[in-house]
Parts: structure tokens; C-alpha cells; sequence
């Protein structure tokens, strides 16, 4: 009910209560094993079939991953992450029916240093990963999230993509065919022998301070996600890997698109929750996971035995008003409860959107995120949202220049815990001097992005690469201005 | 030491502002909201000088608050427009007669004309006699479809040339998040426009001057004005699905006081993809009202009350709609199917 594209089927349907005795639906021979929606019961084999094909048939039906290419799986360990990997793992062996012409690797990022977790628990998940990770037989990198301090600036813009367009799909498939399965087993690399990073205390203690400077959970979730995708993009480009494979599952999208709408990141909504992902020009985010449910990835990977570890992240055990992302899926699972269809419609209405305003073309570097790499969507026009908010912050203050000491109870709020009332890095909280380095931050983010560093007690605590690219983008604009009389037309950046 | 108003910092703050944190005096904060909502109203053009504006009153808080800010804004700006009221019956007792009893004394404060129209009117149906009917869970489409249509009848009679509604940021955001709740793509695209469509003769374009205007400030704003206005639930309304998207909307709005902003920001950046099926907008053809298929919505409800088949109309049925055209009966089957009502 209530859902626009509902259609009435032409008899009345009786529910089904599914019980022991029924027959698979597909083959009709065996008895079923297990109930993915009301109505489909499937036995072990057509179920594990389906299951595969899946897989397959969204990696044949996108086109996007090229047959010899260097594919990294980001594993976290979760349920859908490591059905993804066995997915691959089945796919590329040597027995498999039109096997995967890819190569993967395996990354796992352990943020045991964002949650405050101690070494031994460290050690044991990661000494319980790698076993795992050995032996698929894949390569496989295990970092920290420490390193995402030393990241050079580059990360954050998207380098051009190498000679790759997607029309050549065919072609690639029919050069690889003929050079021969020979000349692909020789490419494989052999499994290095990585023995678990050792993290530095001092590290540890900056990712936490820089965590630690968010003062909402949403902004820390926010700021953790954004975070470990940098430190994933920079992995894949550095070791070589083209494509960067994440195990999203229908659910877990669903609860991001709707986190997504909350956190103002409308705009950005198709590289979010599509399939690819190309804000980085080279490195390519692709979600094959993305058509399936959490319940039918748990009920396989129960029947199948697949192994995955239980992580905690930010808002495990929380409450359900901790953050936007824990309200969000608590909704979202509760109403799918009663309305069974609430995740798919949720799911088919992300893939009708797109980016908005930008085509092919991508744009320049000072038109991106400083954050996020995807395009701004600040400006703000006539008769619109951030405008209206604009006003409403410009109305709420006085017009005159601000004091020089603040007034004394406002000076009170400011060195307790919590942010002074919600007021954001305005005149009447004595942040006056970072206020500048903050505003000038603010004009290289996208509306979501200013969100989640307002709630930020101070920017400095952002890693270098982040305040230093900030900077460049700035001192590139200020040239710009100065000889932009003397520019003839918009000369394309990226060269 | 009591805390200063931000704005004016002379007078004390008597009131904290949902939609920034500030603290203002009364005096700066009615300056500040009617000050958004004349900005708003300039920056989208929503009227021109000369213009006969017709505000929809519900007797509720929000077109009150409404009503009360367009004169207001009409005398200070000087806008010329002319005003009236128009005000919907739906024959919910002890509900809507409560309301227009507010409609009535608001148009005696504000000295505007004022224009009741009423379903029982209209349609032949109150809503009374439609939940008998359909029950409790679908109510709320037959009295939402109907209000939009009354509404335009209404301006038609009264010859205004624009409707203004009070929907409010909260609403707005609601509606979002309930077309994304319900995969409607087409309204998602629409909905967070400031005013419709101005095409077509049967259709008065509409606006929402309050679009950017909170709920809670809404009701800060009546309350120290002093406002007089009904604040009860429609008695029908508790199992709507928009309660779902408006409880989470509440539950946002408290972990982050800028989220109604934000989620309107996203609706208004969404684009959609090319290829995916959109819906052409034509006319009835048996009222000659706007439509997108062949027979309007209310057309379609109307002939399903009217031949005791309450869910034609609830769900999609365009292959019956020639069918209703034509007056043809319809089989056995479809009957039994359109029949079945849960209460």
C-alpha cells in the first residue's frame, strides 16, 4: 500500500505461509530450504544459483570492469563484505563456469584507533583477518587508519582516468580472449607476506584528537566515512588497482540514501549510491553487492559458511537517536518490518537519480569538495534553501562589527563541553581569530561538508593533506583573480 | 546575568530560535521571520503588483500565522494585492466546524473577505460519509485530492489570480522524504518548488511563502503575537503513512536542528535521470480539470464512492478508466476485487 507503483494482480492472492513441505520454486523438484520474500521459496541449490548469478550478472551488465584489470576488494569483515570476497574468490578459480577475468586484491582498514579500542583487540581482529585473507590466495594489504595522516594532497583530486572508454568493452573482452589464458596466470602476483603494520602511539593520538574534534557523532561518523575512503582511494592508486570494489548491500544503501537526503548531500546523490563511482578519475568505486538484501547475504552466508568477524564501529550499541545514520537505519529496518517493499522502493528511486548539473564533462579541481571530491553545490541562487539560511543567520545577528571581547555569559558557554547554543563559528563565540581560517575552508565545501566541519571545534585538527590542498586551491584562486583580465576563455585546468 | 538578544543586544532574549540557536528579543525575532518571508517572497517573485491573492485558511496555525504576516507584509511593503480567504469544508465533525468557527473570527480581525467551500457541495460526499466507506486506513487520499480540487474551485469563484498556502519547511521536508518513502519520482522533482505551474485555465497557480519558515517558529511566532488559532489533530489522520516520515522527520530535526533545511536543500539539488518515465500533464476528460491520465483523480475516487467501490482509485487501475468513461459495468471480478475494505 501506499506505494505509487503498486499494481493489483488480477485474482485476490492468499498469503502463502511458507512451511517445510513446499517446493522450491525454480526447479520444483526439491523441498525449500529458505524464504527470501513472501512467496519465494527456494531449495539450497537454485538459491546458491541465484545467489551467483547475481553476482555475475551485475559485473557482466554494467560493463565496467575490464578483463585483466587489477581489482581491489575493500573488505571490512561485515557480513556483506566477505560474501562479496567469497563471491570473487568462487568466480576467479580455475573451475568455475566462464570464470572472472580479473585480478583482485583484498584491503582491510583497521580503525581500532578512531573507536579507542586497545592493541590486544587490534591484534587479535586483524591476526583473525589475515588467516582469513591468506587463504583466498589474493594479495592482501592490512593499514591502519593512522596512515590516513601521512596521504599526500593528491588524493583529493581526481587524476585523468587512462585510456579506458566504455564503448571499447567488446573489444577489450575479444584481446583478451585471443592473447590466451597463458599469458593471465603469469600475471597473478604472488601473495605477499605482510606482517601487521606496528602503529605509532603519537598517531593513534592525533586520529583520536582529530575524531575527537567532532562533536556530534553524525559529524564523526561523517568524518570517519570520508576518511577511510581517502585512505582506500590512495591504496588502490598506489599499488595499481584501477577499480575499488565496496560491499554495499541493498539495505545498507537504502539507509544511506535516506542518511544521504538528511545530511543536505542531495546533490551528490548518484556517486553515493550508484553502482560507479568515478569522482576520482582514475580509481573507480564500483558496489556489485548492491541488489542484494542483508537477509538473503546472512541467510547465504549461514548456509555456505562463509566467515566474517564482528567489528564495532562509532555507533554500535548506541542509542537510536545517537546520530542521523543510527536513526536512519533503525527507521528504515522497523518500517521495512511492516512494509516489505519499504527498501526496494527506496533502492529503485536512487538509481532514477543522477548527478546534478554535470554530464561527462567532470569538474575542474576548484569546483570539487575539499572533503568529499564531488562537485560543490553551493551557489547559492535566488530563492533557495542555503540562501534562505544565509538570511536567517545574517538576520539573527547585529549589523555592527563584531566587539572585541565577547560579552562574559557568552564566554562561559564557550570553555564548557558543548558547542555555545548551536551557534556556528559566529561573532558572538570567541573563536574570532580560527573564524577566518574557518570561513575561508567553508567556500571549498559542499553544503554537507560545511555541516559536518561546523560541528568541528576546530579545523586545525584536519590531516595536513586536507588543510594543505585547501590552501593551494586557494592561493590558485587568488591568482586567478589577479590576472583574470588577461585570461582569455576557461582554459582547461587539467592538463 | 541574563542573556542579550544577538540581533539588537540592548533588551534581554526571551526566546531561543529553533532554526539558527540565537537568542532574540521578541521584538527582533518577529522582525527577523517576517523579514525571511518578504525575502523570500522577492526573491522567488511570487506576486506582482495588482495581483488578487486568495490565502487558504484552515483556521490552523500555519495559515493564521500566514493570514496575519501577508497583511502585514501587503501594508509595510506595500505589495498591492488584494486579499481574501478561502476556507475548505470537509464535514469532519467535531474537527472542521471547530476550525472555521477560528476562519470566521480570523476574517473578522483581519477585515478580509472570506469564501467557504465545502465537499458536501462539491462532491455530494462529506468525509464523514467517505471514511464509513473506506475506513481508516485510505482517508487521507480522498480528502487530500479533493481539498486541492475545492481549493482551485474556490479561487475560480472568487476570481483570484494566485492561491498561497501555509506549508511550512517542515512540510516541505515531509514531502520529500514521503516521496522517497513511496518511489514517486515525478512529485519528487516537484515538490520542492516554491509555487506550481502557471499553465491552463482550470488551474490557479499556487505558492508557499512560508517555505523556508520552521514549524516551531511558526507557533513561537503566534504565541507571542498572541494569535488566535485551532491546534487539534484531524481526528482521522493516525494511521496515515505520512506519520512515519513526520515522526522521523521530528527525530531528525532533534539530533540536528538544521536538518529540515538541509533535507529541502537535497530535494531541491536532485535531478533525474534522463530515460526514466515521466508522467505528461493533460486534462480530464469528464471535468475538464488537470490530469495526467485520462480521468482525474477525483474523478476517480468520486465514481468509486458513488458505485460503493471505495478502492477504485487506491492503486493504479488505468485500464478501467475507458471503461468508466464509457459507462460500461464492470465484471464480477472487478467488482469483488474494488469491494474488499479493511477496516
Amino acid at each position: 500500500m501506499c506505494q505509487v507503483e503498486e499494481e493489483y494482480h488480477e485474482q485476490l492472492e492468499r498469503v502463502d505461509t511458507p512451511s517445510a513441505s513446499k517446493k522450491c520454486v525454480k526447479c520444483k523438484e526439491e523441498l525449500a530450504a529458505v524464504v527470501i520474500r513472501a512467496g519465494d521459496a527456494y531449495c539450497r541449490k537454485c538459491f546458491r544459483e541465484s545467489f551467483i548469478h547475481k553476482f555475475r550478472a551485475m559485473l557482466g551488465k554494467t560493463r565496467v570492469i575490464f578483463p585483466g584489470e587489477k581489482v581491489l576488494l575493500a573488505v571490512s569483515g561485515g557480513p556483506s563484505s566477505c560474501s562479496m570476497l567469497s563471491q570473487v574468490q568462487e568466480g576467479v578459480s580455475q573451475n568455475a563456469h566462464k570464470k572472472l577475468r580479473f585480478f583482485p586484491g583484498i584491503v582491510y582498514i583497521d580503525e581500532g584507533g578512531a573507536l579507542g579500542q586497545c592493541k590486544e583487540m587490534r591484534q587479535k581482529t586483524t591476526s583473525e583477518l589475515c588467516d582469513m585473507f591468506r587463504s583466498t590466495g589474493f594479495p592482501f594489504y592490512i593499514l591502519p587508519l593512522e596512515q590516513v595522516l601521512d596521504l599526500p594532497g593528491s588524493v583529493l583530486t581526481p587524476s585523468p582516468l587512462s585510456d579506458q572508454p566504455g564503448s571499447a568493452y567488446k573489444a577489450a573482452v575479444d584481446l583478451f580472449l585471443q592473447r590466451g589464458d597463458s599469458s593471465s596466470d603469469g600475471k597473478a602476483e604472488e601473495q605477499e607476506c605482510v606482517s601487521l603494520p606496528a602503529v605509532q602511539e603519537s598517531h593513534t593520538w592525533l586520529l583520536q584528537q582529530l575524531i575527537g574534534s567532532a562533536q556530534t557523532l553524525t559529524a564523526k561518523q561523517d568524518l570517519l566515512n570520508t576518511l577511510r575512503q581517502h585512505l582506500l582511494v590512495h591504496t588502490a592508486r598506489t599499488r595499481g588497482y584501477s577499480k575499488l570494489m565496496q560491499g554495499d548491500s541493498c539495505t545498507r544503501l537504502a539507509v544511506k540514501l535516506l542518511t544521504s537526503i538528511s545530511l543536505g548531500r542531495g546533490a551528490q546523490l548518484a556517486q553515493d549510491t550508484g553502482f560507479s563511482d568515478c569522482r576520482y578519475g582514475d580509481v573507480t568505486v564500483v558496489r556489485p553487492m548492491r541488489e542484494y538484501s542483508a537477509k538473503e547475504i546472512a541467510y547465504y552466508n549461514h548456509m555456505f559458511k562463509v566467515p566474517s568477524v564482528v567489528i564495532p564501529n562509532l555507533d554500535t550499541k548506541m542509542p537510536d537517536k545517537a546520530s542521523i545514520q543510527r536513526l536512519t537505519q533503525s527507521f528504515v529496518t522497523k518500517l521495512q518490518a511492516d512494509f516489505h517493499s519499504t527498501v526496494n522502493t527506496i533502492y529503485r528511486t536512487g538509481e532514477k537519480l543522477q548527478t546534478a548539473d554535470r554530464g561527462s564533462s567532470a569538474p575542474e579541481d576548484a569546483e570539487r569538495c575539499v572533503l568529499c571530491v564531488c562537485g560543490l553545490d553551493t551557489a547559492a541562487e535566488e530563492a533557495s534553501a542555503l540562501q534562505a539560511t544565509l538570511i536567517s543567520e545574517l538576520l539573527s545577528q547585529s549589523s555592527v562589527p563584531v566587539k572585541p571581547e565577547p560579552p562574559a555569559t557568552v564566554g562561559q558557554c564557550c570553555s564548557s563541553e558543548r558547542p555555545c547554543g548551536g551557534a556556528e563559528g559566529t561573532d558572538d563565540c570567541c573563536r574570532s581569530s580560527r573564524d577566518h581560517e574557518a570561513t575561508d575552508l567553508r567556500s571549498l565545501l559542499c553544503y554537507s561538508c560545511r555541516r559536518t566541519v561546523r560541528d568541528m571545534s576546530s579545523v586545525d585538527r584536519l590531516p595536513q593533506y586536507v588543510l594543505s590542498e585547501a590552501q593551494r586551491r586557494q592561493n590558485r584562486s587568488a591568482m586567478k583573480e589577479q590576472i583574470s583580465e588577461f585570461l582569455l576563455d576557461d582554459a582547461d585546468e587539467n592538463d | 546575568m541574563p542573556v542579550l538578544c544577538s540581533s539588537c543586544s540592548e533588551k534581554r532574549a526571551v526566546l531561543k530560535r529553533p532554526k539558527t540557536g540565537h537568542s532574540l528579543c521578541k521584538a527582533c525575532f518577529f522582525w527577523a521571520f517576517e523579514e525571511e518571508v518578504h525575502r523570500t517572497i522577492v526573491a522567488a517573485k511570487l506576486f506582482r503588483p495588482g495581483e488578487t491573492v486568495g490565502i487558504a485558511a484552515s483556521g490552523g496555525k500555519d495559515s493564521t500565522v500566514l493570514a496575519h504576516v501577508m497583511k502585514l507584509l501587503n501594508e509595510r511593503h506595500g505589495y498591492g494585492l488584494e486579499l481574501m480567504l478561502i476556507s475548505v469544508d470537509e464535514g469532519i465533525t467535531g474537527y472542521r466546524d471547530d476550525s472555521l468557527e477560528t476562519v470566521k473570527r480570523n476574517q473578522q480581525q483581519y477585515e478580509l473577505p472570506l469564501k467557504i467551500v465545502s465537499y458536501e457541495e462539491l462532491y455530494g460526499w462529506t468525509m464523514d460519509a467517505i471514511v464509513k466507506q473506506v475506513g481508516l486506513k485510505n482517508n487521507c487520499t480522498f480528502c487530500g485530492v479533493f481539498r486541492r480540487q475545492a481549493l482551485d474551485r474556490g479561487a475560480i469563484m472568487l476570481k483570484v489570480d494566485k492561491i498561497c498556502t501555509g506549508h511550512n519547511a517542515d512540510d516541505v521536508a515531509e514531502t520529500v522524504l514521503m516521496n522517497i518513502l513511496r518511489g514517486d519520482i515525478a512529485r519528487l522533482r516537484r515538490c520542492t518548488a516554491i509555487s506550481t505551474a502557471s499553465e491552463g485555465d482550470g488551474v490557479v497557480p499556487r505558492c508557499k511563502p512560508l517555505k523556508y519558515a520552521y514549524e516551531k517558529e511558526i507557533v513561537l511566532y503566534a504565541y507571542f503575537k498572541k494569535l488566535d488559532y485551532f491546534s487539534t489533530e484531524c481526528i482521522y489522520s493516525p494511521n496515515a503513512y505520512r506519520g512515519y516520515a513526520r515522526t522521523f522527520l521530528k527525530d531528525l530535526e532533534s539530533i540536528r536542528p538544521s536538518s529540515i533545511m538541509d533535507i529541502i536543500h537535497s530535494g531541491e539539488n536532485l535531478s533525474v535521470r534522463e530515460g526514466v518515465k515521466m508522467p505528461v500533464q493533460g486534462t480530464c476528460s469528464r471535468c475538464g480539470y488537470i490530469s495526467s491520465q485520462a480521468l482525474c483523480k477525483s474523478c476517480v475516487l468520486l465514481e468509486g464512492l458513488n458505485r460503493g467501490l471505495p478502492k477504485l482509485g487506491i492503486g493504479k487501475h488505468h485500464r478501467l478508466h475507458e471503461k468508466i468513461l464509457s459507462q460500461q459495468p464492470l465484471t464480477e471480478q472487478e467488482e469483488r476485487k474494488l469491494k474488499s475494505v479493511d477496516f
